[in-house]
């Protein structure tokens, strides 16, 4: 009996040995002559089985629309290229950010997945992780783009991802609390701050932010800097051409207490998730609500939120601040998300074709079935749509300046330190002053 | 049998396989992470050395200091627990109705993902929807906190699930210790006449001391590097009210594109942990292992 169990154990003991060792020490070994044959079979034999893997966030439980469309142009990629299999992960906005990271640090990026521009891109593309598609743009995708666009993912005059969006970022409300309150869209800060006043008094929550993500909050100082001190003045800081001790900087972080003050935003906004903020809005607990256009299908065409709801959504274009130098049509916004191809990968030029083919028909496909705004151009004469996408696409269409989002400008050590400051900003735990001059040092380490 | 047990081949195949996989997962990621700390590296990008710098950068840093000074409080809270847990044990130990009931209530926190329970208390801690919230409010609270947003509740809002979490946990180990405990001590004292109280003190509290030892080190390492439910929760805000070593560990290298930093706070913790871990050991071994005679 003894014997018998010893020579089992001693097997199984050895089986896991060998698999460890086959695990630990093959797979680096295995995977590198098999890229190597897999390029070189691709050169000579086109139709080799290629699995193209690619990595999206947008879940069907937060952006069904965006997530209906990928898996119809994935569908129709695969029937038209049946030699490809397109190979799927889904994360939400966070979480990809995160796995992006751990992914680049080991070196196993997807095939194809989403960027964000400029800041965001930059240590993945000095670390060598991104291919350049300048070759897929020359290949006659470029006119196809609004002009601008794809500018914010190049770096050093290489473009090294296609925009799927453009955004801006309007105020939506909710025109039932207006009517109910007797409010119209404020045009003015002073309009702006009637509201929520009115609102506050009457013991309705004014703005739903989540701001445990604080990329939120920063859209509300965002804004506040450009309508005080004019367009360039973050670009300006942020770039070292100008400082963030600049007084209209520090007004418009003095503004954002003050709107703290007056209780404008919802309960506990500093401990809540952009969804749990968002829900507030969509539950009619709240009336106004700032964010990128990427909700507008929530607002126009997903038929999982009540119609009655959608109905009764509005936006209004940020107020203008009295003396202030900024214009009414310049907006927080800019590209969204990106596709890139990894740098690594081992079908590369398949990866490509797919990208070229799904900003093509996303160009085309997202506007109507989704009612998100492309970065590519819009025939909007051909296409029966939505009032309220209309509307903020005219509003797009004479946009005076877009100002690309402050964390995404900014390296991610520097946004770091700008959204934890956002976050002590309205939480009243730092001066404005204090505020500014902890951007500056920021800054100016990262300048070293 | 001890003739197969003295054969050094057949010692290294029973200890190889485990020892391997040690020293992958574990040893060799801790020199690794100790190499990487002498580093500038963004995670992506080539590497320079650049010696001590991110230490010293790190003994200067008081962030960190506050992310371990929450984690020193997260230890001082869960070994106070323990008591708690301690306690509860001897109860359920006792041969009182529903103890086995009680056990399983008990031990279903430790069942679920540090996921589950996170988002389980964020919908208790909901500052306008939460039960916690129409809890107070029902019994005339105005002004119910924003718990989790609030800088000066955070800390004690996240530590509470903590402490549930692992009680399970902990129940179980000292249960279970004193189940080991023969029923003749026990019925020797209580025909000498000691109360229920002193048979705890006197007889099952010292029997389980070395238990009580282990948990000990398992909680205040176990809450030293504590990531979890912080990271599920608060994710270290609001403004690093909530952060603690490990989480800072995580915003500078994933968030911050800062993998030396990174790596050397990870490296600090673990030198923490050691020393910790020492000074238990040193503090507790005072009073001799009683035996069961």
């Amino acid at each position: 009996m003894f014997t018998f169990r010893k020579a089992l154990t001693s097997l199984l003991i050895l089986v896991i040995i060998s698999v460890l060792a086959v695990a630990g020490c093959a797979s680096p070994t295995g995977e590198s002559t098999s890229s190597q044959s897999n390029g070189n079979e691709q050169a000579s034999n086109a139709v080799e089985d290629v699995t193209v893997t690619f990595m999206h966030l947008w879940p069907e439980g937060s952006s069904k629309q965006q997530n209906l469309i990928v898996n119809q142009i994935i569908e129709e990629y695969q029937a038209a290229n049946p030699h490809v299999t397109i190979k799927l992960e889904v994360l939400e906005n966070e979480q990809y950010k995160n796995k992006l990271k751990v992914l680049s640090a080991s070196n196993a990026l997807p095939d194809v997945g989403m960027t964000w521009a400029a800041g965001f891109l930059e240590p993945y593309v000095k670390g060598n992780l991104f291919a350049p598609l300048d070759d897929l743009l020359e290949g006659g995708l470029k006119d196809s783009f609004v002009p601008g666009t794809t500018e914010a993912y190049a770096i050093d005059n290489k473009t090294y991802a296609l925009p799927l969006e453009l955004n801006i970022v309007p105020v939506y409300y909710n025109k039932k609390i207006f009517s109910q309150y007797n409010l119209k869209a404020p045009e003015t800060y002073e309009e702006f701050t009637h509201v929520v006043q009115t609102l506050s008094t009457n013991g309705m929550a004014p703005i739903a932010l989540g701001n445990k993500d604080r990329w939120t909050g920063s859209l509300w100082y965002m804004y506040l800097a450009d309508r005080i001190g004019g367009a360039e003045i973050l670009k300006k800081a942020i770039d070292r051409s100008g400082s963030f001790e600049d007084p209209s900087l520090i007004k418009a972080a003095e503004e954002v207490q003050k709107l703290v003050a007056m209780n404008a935003f919802i309960k506990g906004f500093n401990g809540l998730s952009n969804d749990e903020g968002k829900s507030e809005f969509f539950n009619e607990k709240a009336a106004m609500y700032l964010m990128g256009t990427w909700e507008l299908p929530n607002f126009t065409t997903n038929e999982s939120i009540p119609k009655e709801f959608r109905d009764q959504v509005g936006f209004f274009k940020f107020p203008t601040v009295d003396g202030g130098k900024g214009n009414h049509d310049s907006w927080v916004g800019g590209p969204g998300v990106g596709m890139f191809v990894a740098e690594n990968s081992t079908v590369k030029e398949e990866a490509k074709k797919f990208v070229k083919f799904f900003v093509e028909r996303w160009g085309e496909q997202s506007v109507v079935e989704a009612g998100v705004i492309p970065a590519t151009k819009v025939d909007t004469s051909k296409v029966q749509l939505p009032p309220l996408y209309m509307d903020v696409l005219s509003e797009l269409n004479k946009a005076s300046n877009i100002t690309l989002f402050a964390d995404v400008q900014m390296s991610p050590g520097v946004a770091q330190t700008h959204l934890n400051m956002i976050q002590s900003l309205f939480g009243n735990e730092i001066t404005p002053g204090d505020f500014a001059k902890k951007h500056e040092e920021a800054l100016a380490q990262e300048e070293q | 049998m001890d003739k197969v047990m003295s054969n050094k081949k057949v010692i290294a195949l029973y200890v190889l396989p485990s020892l391997m996989l040690l020293l992958i997962l574990i040893y060799i990621p801790i020199v690794l992470t100790g190499y990487y700390g002498l580093m500038k590296w963004d995670g992506i990008g080539t590497m320079e050395f650049i010696g001590l710098d991110n230490y010293s950068k790190l003994v200067k840093d008081p962030m960190f200091w506050k992310s371990a000074y929450h984690s020193f409080l997260l230890a001082i809270f869960s070994t106070i627990s323990l008591l708690g847990y301690l306690l509860i044990a001897l109860i359920l130990a006792e041969k009182i109705k529903g103890a086995n009931l009680l056990r399983k209530i008990y031990l279903i926190p430790m069942l679920l993902s540090s996921v589950a329970i996170g988002q389980l208390w964020l919908k208790i801690y909901h500052p306008s929807n939460g039960v916690l919230h129409h809890l107070l409010s029902f019994i005339g609270v105005e002004n119910t906190p924003a718990w989790l947003a609030d800088t000066s509740t955070v800390l004690g809002a996240i530590f509470v699930p903590i402490i549930w979490q692992y009680a399970g946990f902990y129940i179980l180990i000292y249960y279970a210790a004193l189940k080991g405990i023969p029923e003749s001590l026990i019925e020797a004292a209580r025909m000498d006449g000691a109360t229920p109280w002193q048979i705890a003190c006197k007889i099952k509290i010292p029997l389980i001391a070395g238990v009580f030892k282990v948990t000990l080190v398992l909680a205040i390492v176990g809450s030293l590097k504590y990531f979890d439910l912080i990271y599920v929760m608060t994710d270290g805000g609001p403004n690093g009210a909530s952060e603690v070593m490990a989480s800072y560990m995580y915003h500078q290298a994933f968030r911050g594109f800062d993998f030396g930093y990174g790596s050397a706070i990870g490296f600090f913790l673990l030198l923490i942990c050691l020393v910790v871990t020492w000074l238990i050991r040193k503090l507790t071994a005072a009073e001799e292992e009683i035996q069961y005679s």
